[in-house]
Protein backbone atom coordinates (compact mmCIF):
# COMPACT_ATOMS: atom_id res chain seq x y z
CA UNK A 1 0.00 0.00 0.00
CA UNK A 2 1.70 3.38 -0.82
CA UNK A 3 1.33 5.56 2.48
CA UNK A 4 2.06 8.59 0.92
CA UNK A 5 -1.94 8.21 -0.07
CA UNK A 6 -2.85 8.76 3.21
CA UNK A 7 -1.95 11.98 3.61
CA UNK A 8 -3.93 14.83 3.77
CA UNK A 9 -1.61 16.85 0.88
CA UNK A 10 0.13 15.82 -1.88
CA UNK A 11 3.96 15.32 -1.35
CA UNK A 12 5.73 17.18 -3.46
CA UNK A 13 8.14 15.48 -6.38
CA UNK A 14 11.72 14.63 -4.44
CA UNK A 15 13.73 16.58 -6.90
CA UNK A 16 11.83 19.97 -5.65
CA UNK A 17 11.87 19.00 -1.88
CA UNK A 18 15.78 18.26 -2.67
CA UNK A 19 16.22 21.96 -3.80
CA UNK A 20 14.01 23.34 -1.06
CA UNK A 21 16.45 21.31 1.25
CA UNK A 22 19.45 22.60 -0.04
CA UNK A 23 18.75 26.12 -1.10
CA UNK A 24 17.39 26.18 3.16
CA UNK A 25 20.68 24.44 3.79
CA UNK A 26 23.17 27.68 2.44
CA UNK A 27 20.05 30.03 3.92
CA UNK A 28 21.17 28.79 7.30
CA UNK A 29 24.54 28.49 6.88
CA UNK A 30 24.66 32.04 5.70
CA UNK A 31 21.78 32.99 8.65
CA UNK A 32 23.67 31.27 10.88
CA UNK A 33 27.27 33.57 10.39
CA UNK A 34 24.84 36.41 9.87
CA UNK A 35 22.68 36.29 13.29
CA UNK A 36 25.54 34.73 15.45
CA UNK A 37 27.19 37.96 14.90
CA UNK A 38 24.07 40.22 16.15
CA UNK A 39 23.77 37.49 19.08
CA UNK A 40 27.29 37.76 20.28
CA UNK A 41 26.93 42.04 20.10
CA UNK A 42 23.86 41.32 22.11
CA UNK A 43 25.33 38.72 24.53
CA UNK A 44 28.50 40.27 25.38
CA UNK A 45 27.17 43.95 25.11
CA UNK A 46 23.37 44.14 25.65
CA UNK A 47 23.55 45.93 22.65
CA UNK A 48 20.49 45.98 20.25
CA UNK A 49 22.56 46.08 16.97
CA UNK A 50 20.02 47.97 14.35
CA UNK A 51 22.47 48.95 11.84
CA UNK A 52 23.89 44.97 11.60
CA UNK A 53 21.94 44.46 8.29
CA UNK A 54 24.76 47.35 7.36
CA UNK A 55 27.43 45.85 8.26
CA UNK A 56 26.09 42.68 6.00
CA UNK A 57 25.89 45.06 3.28
CA UNK A 58 28.74 47.06 3.74
CA UNK A 59 30.58 43.67 2.98
CA UNK A 60 28.72 42.64 0.35
CA UNK A 61 29.50 45.95 -1.74
CA UNK A 62 32.85 46.29 -0.36
CA UNK A 63 33.31 42.60 -1.84
CA UNK A 64 32.43 44.07 -5.32
CA UNK A 65 34.70 46.83 -5.17
CA UNK A 66 37.53 44.71 -4.01
CA UNK A 67 36.90 42.36 -6.52
CA UNK A 68 36.42 44.68 -9.31
CA UNK A 69 39.57 46.29 -7.99
CA UNK A 70 41.57 43.03 -8.29
CA UNK A 71 40.28 41.75 -11.59
CA UNK A 72 40.92 45.13 -13.24
CA UNK A 73 44.41 46.13 -12.09
CA UNK A 74 46.23 42.26 -10.52
CA UNK A 75 43.79 39.96 -12.94
CA UNK A 76 44.14 36.10 -12.54
CA UNK A 77 41.33 33.95 -12.01
CA UNK A 78 38.32 35.15 -10.26
CA UNK A 79 39.31 32.91 -6.70
CA UNK A 80 42.32 35.61 -6.07
CA UNK A 81 40.35 38.47 -6.64
CA UNK A 82 37.30 36.54 -4.20
CA UNK A 83 39.95 35.32 -1.44
CA UNK A 84 41.47 38.95 -1.29
CA UNK A 85 38.25 40.06 -1.05
CA UNK A 86 37.31 37.36 2.11
CA UNK A 87 40.08 38.57 3.56
CA UNK A 88 40.28 42.54 3.23
CA UNK A 89 36.05 42.83 3.53
CA UNK A 90 35.64 42.00 6.82
CA UNK A 91 38.63 43.22 8.54
CA UNK A 92 37.78 46.31 6.92
CA UNK A 93 33.84 46.13 7.86
CA UNK A 94 35.15 45.44 11.44
CA UNK A 95 37.13 48.04 11.48
CA UNK A 96 34.85 50.77 10.89
CA UNK A 97 32.73 48.84 13.17
CA UNK A 98 35.30 49.06 16.20
CA UNK A 99 34.74 52.91 14.71
CA UNK A 100 31.53 53.07 15.54
CA UNK A 101 32.07 51.45 18.95
CA UNK A 102 34.38 54.05 19.93
CA UNK A 103 33.04 57.02 18.74
CA UNK A 104 29.45 56.25 19.18
CA UNK A 105 28.94 53.67 21.60
CA UNK A 106 31.35 54.44 24.11
CA UNK A 107 30.30 57.39 24.58
CA UNK A 108 26.30 56.30 25.82
CA UNK A 109 27.97 54.02 27.98
CA UNK A 110 26.48 51.29 26.02
CA UNK A 111 23.22 52.33 27.56
CA UNK A 112 20.61 50.11 25.92
CA UNK A 113 18.23 52.47 25.15
CA UNK A 114 20.36 55.05 23.73
CA UNK A 115 22.33 52.40 21.68
CA UNK A 116 19.19 51.11 19.77
CA UNK A 117 18.54 54.83 18.84
CA UNK A 118 22.65 55.37 17.98
CA UNK A 119 22.51 51.89 16.01
CA UNK A 120 19.59 53.30 14.07
CA UNK A 121 21.56 56.51 13.37
CA UNK A 122 24.32 54.48 11.82
CA UNK A 123 22.03 52.44 9.56
CA UNK A 124 21.12 55.63 7.77
CA UNK A 125 24.65 56.86 7.53
CA UNK A 126 25.95 53.69 6.14
CA UNK A 127 23.04 53.21 4.17
CA UNK A 128 23.49 56.62 2.51
CA UNK A 129 27.21 56.16 2.37
CA UNK A 130 26.85 53.17 0.37
CA UNK A 131 24.45 54.87 -2.07
CA UNK A 132 26.59 58.08 -2.59
CA UNK A 133 29.39 55.89 -3.27
CA UNK A 134 27.90 52.78 -4.82
CA UNK A 135 25.52 54.02 -6.55
CA UNK A 136 21.83 52.49 -6.72
CA UNK A 137 22.67 49.26 -8.60
CA UNK A 138 22.55 45.69 -8.27
CA UNK A 139 25.97 44.40 -9.35
CA UNK A 140 27.31 40.90 -9.06
CA UNK A 141 30.44 39.24 -8.05
CA UNK A 142 31.85 36.33 -9.64
CA UNK A 143 31.61 33.00 -7.91
CA UNK A 144 35.23 32.13 -7.65
CA UNK A 145 34.90 28.47 -8.60
CA UNK A 146 32.21 27.53 -11.02
CA UNK A 147 31.38 23.23 -11.11
CA UNK A 148 28.22 21.37 -10.57
CA UNK A 149 27.68 18.43 -8.51
CA UNK A 150 25.39 16.31 -10.05
CA UNK A 151 22.51 14.65 -8.07
CA UNK A 152 19.89 12.24 -9.23
CA UNK A 153 17.75 14.85 -10.46
CA UNK A 154 19.51 17.78 -11.50
CA UNK A 155 23.27 19.68 -10.66
CA UNK A 156 23.34 21.61 -7.72
CA UNK A 157 26.33 24.23 -7.48
CA UNK A 158 29.20 23.32 -5.78
CA UNK A 159 30.13 27.32 -4.58
CA UNK A 160 26.90 26.86 -2.78
CA UNK A 161 27.93 23.80 -0.97
CA UNK A 162 31.34 25.38 0.00
CA UNK A 163 29.37 28.49 1.31
CA UNK A 164 28.05 25.45 3.72
CA UNK A 165 31.43 23.96 4.53
CA UNK A 166 32.81 27.79 5.09
CA UNK A 167 29.82 28.61 7.47
CA UNK A 168 30.41 25.57 9.59
CA UNK A 169 33.84 25.67 9.71
CA UNK A 170 33.61 29.73 11.06
CA UNK A 171 31.35 28.88 13.67
CA UNK A 172 33.28 26.26 15.15
CA UNK A 173 36.51 28.51 15.02
CA UNK A 174 33.90 30.66 16.80
CA UNK A 175 32.96 28.73 19.92
CA UNK A 176 36.40 27.48 19.95
CA UNK A 177 38.33 30.38 20.44
CA UNK A 178 35.13 31.83 22.65
CA UNK A 179 35.01 28.41 24.93
CA UNK A 180 39.03 27.44 24.47
CA UNK A 181 41.38 30.43 24.21
CA UNK A 182 42.28 33.00 26.53
CA UNK A 183 40.59 35.33 24.66
CA UNK A 184 37.15 33.80 25.26
CA UNK A 185 37.86 33.67 28.62
CA UNK A 186 38.42 37.44 29.13
CA UNK A 187 34.95 37.62 26.75
CA UNK A 188 33.13 36.23 28.88
CA UNK A 189 34.35 37.58 31.76
CA UNK A 190 33.51 40.98 30.57
CA UNK A 191 30.22 39.53 29.82
CA UNK A 192 29.61 38.51 33.31
CA UNK A 193 30.61 40.78 35.33
CA UNK A 194 32.59 44.42 33.85
CA UNK A 195 32.92 45.88 37.16
CA UNK A 196 34.86 42.87 38.36
CA UNK A 197 36.74 41.93 35.12
CA UNK A 198 37.88 45.64 35.06
CA UNK A 199 39.46 44.69 38.95
CA UNK A 200 40.85 41.57 37.09
CA UNK A 201 42.97 43.89 34.59
CA UNK A 202 40.53 43.37 31.53
CA UNK A 203 40.09 46.28 29.68
CA UNK A 204 36.62 46.52 28.66
CA UNK A 205 36.19 49.30 26.77
CA UNK A 206 38.88 47.21 24.63
CA UNK A 207 36.74 43.97 24.76
CA UNK A 208 33.63 45.59 23.72
CA UNK A 209 35.03 47.21 20.72
CA UNK A 210 36.51 43.81 19.67
CA UNK A 211 33.20 42.14 20.39
CA UNK A 212 31.31 44.61 17.98
CA UNK A 213 33.77 44.79 15.50
CA UNK A 214 33.93 40.73 15.82
CA UNK A 215 29.74 40.80 14.94
CA UNK A 216 30.37 42.88 12.22
CA UNK A 217 33.00 40.86 11.01
CA UNK A 218 30.78 37.95 10.75
CA UNK A 219 28.02 39.88 9.14
CA UNK A 220 30.57 40.60 6.10
CA UNK A 221 31.49 37.60 6.43
CA UNK A 222 28.16 35.91 5.12
CA UNK A 223 28.23 39.02 2.41
CA UNK A 224 31.07 38.51 1.10
CA UNK A 225 29.87 34.57 0.75
CA UNK A 226 26.53 35.33 -0.71
CA UNK A 227 27.16 37.81 -3.02
CA UNK A 228 28.16 35.62 -5.61
CA UNK A 229 24.79 34.24 -5.29
CA UNK A 230 22.98 37.42 -4.82
CA UNK A 231 24.11 40.35 -5.93
CA UNK A 232 25.30 43.23 -4.14
CA UNK A 233 23.14 46.17 -3.15
CA UNK A 234 22.41 49.11 -1.19
CA UNK A 235 19.23 48.14 0.16
CA UNK A 236 20.18 45.05 0.35
CA UNK A 237 20.94 44.74 4.74
CA UNK A 238 17.73 44.50 5.82
CA UNK A 239 16.61 41.28 5.44
CA UNK A 240 19.57 39.57 6.87
CA UNK A 241 18.75 42.05 9.63
CA UNK A 242 14.83 40.67 9.81
CA UNK A 243 16.23 36.89 9.72
CA UNK A 244 18.58 37.49 12.05
CA UNK A 245 16.27 38.86 14.30
CA UNK A 246 13.76 36.46 13.82
CA UNK A 247 16.50 33.63 14.78
CA UNK A 248 17.92 35.43 17.45
CA UNK A 249 14.55 36.51 19.47
CA UNK A 250 13.76 32.60 18.68
CA UNK A 251 16.81 31.31 20.02
CA UNK A 252 17.09 32.99 22.54
CA UNK A 253 18.74 36.72 23.11
CA UNK A 254 22.58 36.15 23.64
CA UNK A 255 22.56 32.54 23.76
CA UNK A 256 24.82 31.36 20.36
CA UNK A 257 23.74 27.67 20.62
CA UNK A 258 20.03 28.98 20.38
CA UNK A 259 21.21 31.29 17.69
CA UNK A 260 22.18 28.28 15.36
CA UNK A 261 19.83 25.87 16.08
CA UNK A 262 17.46 28.74 15.06
CA UNK A 263 19.07 29.59 12.03
CA UNK A 264 19.19 26.35 10.47
CA UNK A 265 15.33 25.81 11.31
CA UNK A 266 14.74 29.06 9.96
CA UNK A 267 16.96 28.50 7.04
CA UNK A 268 15.49 25.18 6.26
CA UNK A 269 11.81 25.94 6.70
CA UNK A 270 12.57 29.21 4.48
CA UNK A 271 14.13 27.55 1.73
CA UNK A 272 11.69 24.69 1.61
CA UNK A 273 8.70 26.75 2.05
CA UNK A 274 10.17 29.51 -0.79
CA UNK A 275 11.19 26.16 -3.35
CA UNK A 276 7.66 24.52 -2.98
CA UNK A 277 5.00 27.43 -2.56
CA UNK A 278 5.97 31.36 -1.89
CA UNK A 279 9.50 33.43 -0.22
CA UNK A 280 6.51 35.62 1.01
CA UNK A 281 4.69 32.86 2.89
CA UNK A 282 8.51 31.57 4.26
CA UNK A 283 8.60 35.33 6.07
CA UNK A 284 4.93 34.89 6.66
CA UNK A 285 5.30 32.14 8.75
CA UNK A 286 8.64 33.07 10.45
CA UNK A 287 6.96 36.20 11.65
CA UNK A 288 4.45 34.41 13.01
CA UNK A 289 6.20 31.90 14.73
CA UNK A 290 8.49 34.79 16.64
CA UNK A 291 5.04 36.18 17.55
CA UNK A 292 4.13 33.21 19.23
CA UNK A 293 7.30 32.57 20.97
CA UNK A 294 7.30 36.23 22.08
CA UNK A 295 4.04 35.67 23.94
CA UNK A 296 4.38 31.75 24.64
CA UNK A 297 8.43 31.82 25.55
CA UNK A 298 9.84 35.53 25.25
CA UNK A 299 13.06 34.29 26.59
CA UNK A 300 13.05 32.40 23.48
CA UNK A 301 13.79 28.39 22.71
CA UNK A 302 17.28 28.16 24.58
CA UNK A 303 17.54 31.83 26.21
CA UNK A 304 17.19 32.03 29.93
CA UNK A 305 14.50 34.10 31.68
CA UNK A 306 16.02 37.44 32.96
CA UNK A 307 15.75 37.68 37.11
CA UNK B 1 53.51 51.11 50.98
CA UNK B 2 50.02 52.02 49.84
CA UNK B 3 48.86 56.16 51.10
CA UNK B 4 45.34 57.47 50.37
CA UNK B 5 45.74 61.42 50.79
CA UNK B 6 42.45 63.54 51.06
CA UNK B 7 40.45 61.32 48.38
CA UNK B 8 37.09 62.43 47.90
CA UNK B 9 34.86 60.19 46.47
CA UNK B 10 31.10 59.93 44.84
CA UNK B 11 28.52 57.92 43.76
CA UNK B 12 26.59 60.02 41.16
CA UNK B 13 25.99 63.35 43.05
CA UNK B 14 26.13 61.45 46.60
CA UNK B 15 29.40 62.16 48.11
CA UNK B 16 30.73 59.06 50.21
CA UNK B 17 34.56 59.69 50.49
CA UNK B 18 35.37 62.90 52.57
CA UNK B 19 39.42 64.00 52.31
CA UNK B 20 39.62 60.59 53.37
CA UNK B 21 43.32 59.55 54.37
CA UNK B 22 45.11 56.41 55.47
CA UNK B 23 48.45 54.16 54.75
CA UNK B 24 48.81 50.59 54.90
CA UNK B 25 52.19 49.25 55.04
CA UNK B 26 53.81 46.23 53.33
CA UNK B 27 53.35 43.31 55.47
CA UNK B 28 50.55 44.21 57.47
CA UNK B 29 47.48 43.87 58.20
CA UNK B 30 45.51 47.04 58.34
CA UNK B 31 41.49 46.73 59.20
CA UNK B 32 38.53 49.22 58.32
CA UNK B 33 35.78 49.55 60.80
CA UNK B 34 33.03 51.47 60.64
CA UNK B 35 29.28 51.09 60.51
CA UNK B 36 27.15 50.45 57.20
CA UNK B 37 26.99 52.91 54.57
CA UNK B 38 30.75 54.29 56.25
CA UNK B 39 32.46 54.30 53.78
CA UNK B 40 34.31 50.91 53.50
CA UNK B 41 33.64 49.18 50.28
CA UNK B 42 34.18 52.60 48.77
CA UNK B 43 37.41 53.31 49.88
CA UNK B 44 38.30 49.66 48.12
CA UNK B 45 36.54 50.40 44.89
CA UNK B 46 38.24 54.06 44.87
CA UNK B 47 41.51 52.23 45.22
CA UNK B 48 40.48 49.69 42.54
CA UNK B 49 39.84 52.81 40.39
CA UNK B 50 36.33 51.32 40.13
CA UNK B 51 34.84 54.61 41.25
CA UNK B 52 36.94 57.51 40.63
CA UNK B 53 38.60 59.23 42.80
CA UNK B 54 37.25 63.71 42.40
CA UNK B 55 40.20 64.74 44.32
CA UNK B 56 42.94 63.40 46.26
CA UNK B 57 45.77 60.71 45.81
CA UNK B 58 46.43 57.45 46.11
CA UNK B 59 49.87 55.96 45.18
CA UNK B 60 51.47 52.74 45.70
CA UNK B 61 55.47 52.78 46.05
CA UNK B 62 55.58 56.43 45.32
CA UNK B 63 53.39 55.91 41.76
CA UNK B 64 49.98 57.91 41.47
CA UNK B 65 47.19 55.40 40.74
CA UNK B 66 44.32 57.82 41.02
CA UNK B 67 45.40 58.90 36.87
CA UNK B 68 45.03 55.10 35.49
CA UNK B 69 42.19 53.16 34.03
CA UNK B 70 40.75 50.48 36.32
CA UNK B 71 42.46 47.63 34.30
CA UNK B 72 45.67 49.30 34.65
CA UNK B 73 45.54 49.23 38.93
CA UNK B 74 45.64 45.77 39.35
CA UNK B 75 48.15 44.96 36.88
CA UNK B 76 50.15 47.01 39.33
CA UNK B 77 49.95 44.70 41.91
CA UNK B 78 46.80 45.02 44.05
CA UNK B 79 44.62 42.26 44.66
CA UNK B 80 41.13 42.45 45.17
CA UNK B 81 38.53 39.50 46.99
CA UNK B 82 35.28 41.89 46.26
CA UNK B 83 32.07 41.91 48.90
CA UNK B 84 30.03 38.75 47.74
CA UNK B 85 33.44 36.97 45.84
CA UNK B 86 31.99 38.36 42.76
CA UNK B 87 33.00 35.15 40.81
CA UNK B 88 32.47 34.20 37.49
CA UNK B 89 30.08 32.28 38.16
CA UNK B 90 29.25 30.52 34.78
CA UNK B 91 32.78 29.67 34.74
CA UNK B 92 34.62 27.10 35.67
CA UNK B 93 37.88 27.35 38.77
CA UNK B 94 40.45 26.72 36.33
CA UNK B 95 39.12 29.82 34.73
CA UNK B 96 38.77 32.15 37.41
CA UNK B 97 42.22 31.28 38.41
CA UNK B 98 42.98 32.11 35.04
CA UNK B 99 41.91 35.31 34.69
CA UNK B 100 44.04 36.12 37.84
CA UNK B 101 46.67 34.74 36.90
CA UNK B 102 46.47 36.62 33.00
CA UNK B 103 46.33 39.96 34.74
CA UNK B 104 50.57 40.30 35.57
CA UNK B 105 51.37 37.49 33.35
CA UNK B 106 51.66 35.14 36.05
CA UNK B 107 51.73 31.03 34.92
CA UNK B 108 51.83 27.54 36.06
CA UNK B 109 54.51 27.78 39.36
CA UNK B 110 51.43 29.97 40.72
CA UNK B 111 48.57 28.45 40.04
CA UNK B 112 49.92 24.83 41.89
CA UNK B 113 50.68 27.31 44.63
CA UNK B 114 47.34 28.28 44.74
CA UNK B 115 46.28 24.35 44.29
CA UNK B 116 48.24 23.65 47.10
CA UNK B 117 46.89 26.69 49.37
CA UNK B 118 43.81 25.61 48.82
CA UNK B 119 43.40 21.81 48.12
CA UNK B 120 39.75 21.70 47.56
CA UNK B 121 40.26 24.03 44.35
CA UNK B 122 42.16 20.99 43.04
CA UNK B 123 39.15 18.86 43.44
CA UNK B 124 36.79 21.34 41.88
CA UNK B 125 39.05 22.44 39.13
CA UNK B 126 36.80 22.04 36.32
CA UNK B 127 33.57 22.38 38.48
CA UNK B 128 31.35 25.70 37.33
CA UNK B 129 32.40 28.02 40.27
CA UNK B 130 28.52 28.91 40.59
CA UNK B 131 27.99 25.64 41.65
CA UNK B 132 30.46 25.51 44.51
CA UNK B 133 29.85 26.04 48.49
CA UNK B 134 29.70 29.26 49.99
CA UNK B 135 33.20 28.79 51.71
CA UNK B 136 34.49 27.13 48.48
CA UNK B 137 33.38 30.08 46.23
CA UNK B 138 35.35 32.61 49.24
CA UNK B 139 38.82 30.30 48.69
CA UNK B 140 38.61 30.98 45.21
CA UNK B 141 37.93 34.10 45.56
CA UNK B 142 40.74 34.30 47.28
CA UNK B 143 43.18 32.16 45.35
CA UNK B 144 42.15 34.51 42.06
CA UNK B 145 42.85 37.77 44.11
CA UNK B 146 46.18 35.84 44.80
CA UNK B 147 47.06 34.66 41.34
CA UNK B 148 48.13 38.12 40.57
CA UNK B 149 50.91 37.98 43.44
CA UNK B 150 49.92 41.49 44.53
CA UNK B 151 51.73 43.84 46.96
CA UNK B 152 48.77 44.70 48.46
CA UNK B 153 45.68 42.72 48.93
CA UNK B 154 41.84 44.47 49.55
CA UNK B 155 39.26 41.79 51.58
CA UNK B 156 35.43 42.98 51.57
CA UNK B 157 33.96 41.02 54.62
CA UNK B 158 35.82 37.87 53.19
CA UNK B 159 34.40 36.13 56.35
CA UNK B 160 30.19 37.01 55.38
CA UNK B 161 28.34 34.05 55.52
CA UNK B 162 30.91 31.39 56.56
CA UNK B 163 31.10 28.20 59.00
CA UNK B 164 33.83 28.50 61.44
CA UNK B 165 36.25 26.24 60.23
CA UNK B 166 36.38 28.50 56.62
CA UNK B 167 36.67 31.46 58.62
CA UNK B 168 39.57 30.14 61.02
CA UNK B 169 41.20 28.87 57.27
CA UNK B 170 41.14 32.19 55.84
CA UNK B 171 41.93 33.62 58.73
CA UNK B 172 45.40 31.25 58.55
CA UNK B 173 45.62 32.82 54.99
CA UNK B 174 45.38 36.40 55.98
CA UNK B 175 47.88 35.86 58.89
CA UNK B 176 50.66 33.91 56.60
CA UNK B 177 50.51 36.81 53.80
CA UNK B 178 52.42 38.89 56.52
CA UNK B 179 55.45 36.92 55.84
CA UNK B 180 55.51 37.79 52.17
CA UNK B 181 55.46 41.47 52.42
CA UNK B 182 51.90 42.11 51.55
CA UNK B 183 49.66 44.51 52.93
CA UNK B 184 46.33 43.87 53.57
CA UNK B 185 43.50 46.30 54.06
CA UNK B 186 40.70 44.30 55.21
CA UNK B 187 36.85 45.33 55.76
CA UNK B 188 35.19 43.43 58.19
CA UNK B 189 32.06 43.60 59.99
CA UNK B 190 33.23 41.05 63.22
CA UNK B 191 35.12 42.90 65.83
CA UNK B 192 36.69 39.97 67.03
CA UNK B 193 37.88 38.58 63.46
CA UNK B 194 39.33 41.77 63.04
CA UNK B 195 40.95 42.16 66.34
CA UNK B 196 42.28 39.09 66.45
CA UNK B 197 44.48 39.54 62.82
CA UNK B 198 45.09 43.05 62.58
CA UNK B 199 47.82 45.01 63.12
CA UNK B 200 46.28 48.36 62.97
CA UNK B 201 42.66 49.85 62.70
CA UNK B 202 41.25 52.58 61.12
CA UNK B 203 37.82 53.74 61.98
CA UNK B 204 35.85 55.33 59.06
CA UNK B 205 32.50 57.44 60.12
CA UNK B 206 30.86 59.24 57.42
CA UNK B 207 33.15 58.98 54.81
CA UNK B 208 36.30 59.97 56.99
CA UNK B 209 39.33 58.17 58.44
CA UNK B 210 38.23 59.03 62.04
CA UNK B 211 40.84 57.82 64.65
CA UNK B 212 43.76 54.88 64.37
CA UNK B 213 44.60 52.69 66.91
CA UNK B 214 47.08 49.23 66.51
CA UNK B 215 44.96 46.27 67.75
CA UNK B 216 46.80 45.51 70.96
CA UNK B 217 45.19 49.05 72.07
CA UNK B 218 41.84 48.15 70.86
CA UNK B 219 41.60 44.79 72.78
CA UNK B 220 42.54 46.75 76.30
CA UNK B 221 40.08 49.44 74.99
CA UNK B 222 36.88 47.82 73.72
CA UNK B 223 34.86 51.67 74.58
CA UNK B 224 36.95 52.49 71.43
CA UNK B 225 35.19 50.07 69.01
CA UNK B 226 31.73 50.67 70.31
CA UNK B 227 31.63 54.19 69.76
CA UNK B 228 32.34 53.45 66.18
CA UNK B 229 30.97 50.52 65.51
CA UNK B 230 28.33 50.04 67.95
CA UNK B 231 29.11 46.71 69.48
CA UNK B 232 32.77 45.40 70.91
Amino acid sequence: MDLTSLLPFEMPHPALLAAGVLEGTVLAAVLALTALGLSIVFGFMRVVNVAHGEFYMLGAVLAWFVTDLVSRTIGGPPWLAFGIALMVCPLTVAAIAALCDRMILKRLNYDPEATIVATIGILYILQQLALTFYGPDARPVQAPFDFRIQLPWFGYSGYKLIVVAASIVLMLIVWLVLTRTKIGIIMRATQYDRETAQAFGIPVDRVYAGVFALGAGLAAIGAVLIVPIQQAHYLMGGEPLLLAFIVVILGGLGSLRGTIVAAIFIGLSDGIISTLYEPTLAKILATLLVAMVLVFRPQGLFGTRAA
Amino acid sequence: MLTLSNINASYGDVQILRDLSLTARSGETLCLLGRNGAGKTTTLKTIMGLIRAKSGSITLDGEELTTLPPHEVPKRGIGYVPQGRRLFAEMTVAENLEIGLMTRGRGRAVRERMLDLFPVLRERYRQISGTLSGGEQQMLAMARALCLEPRVLLLDEPTEGLQPSMIALIRDVVVDLKQTDVATILVEQRVDAVLSIADRVVFIENGQSREEADAETLRANPDLVRRYVGIA
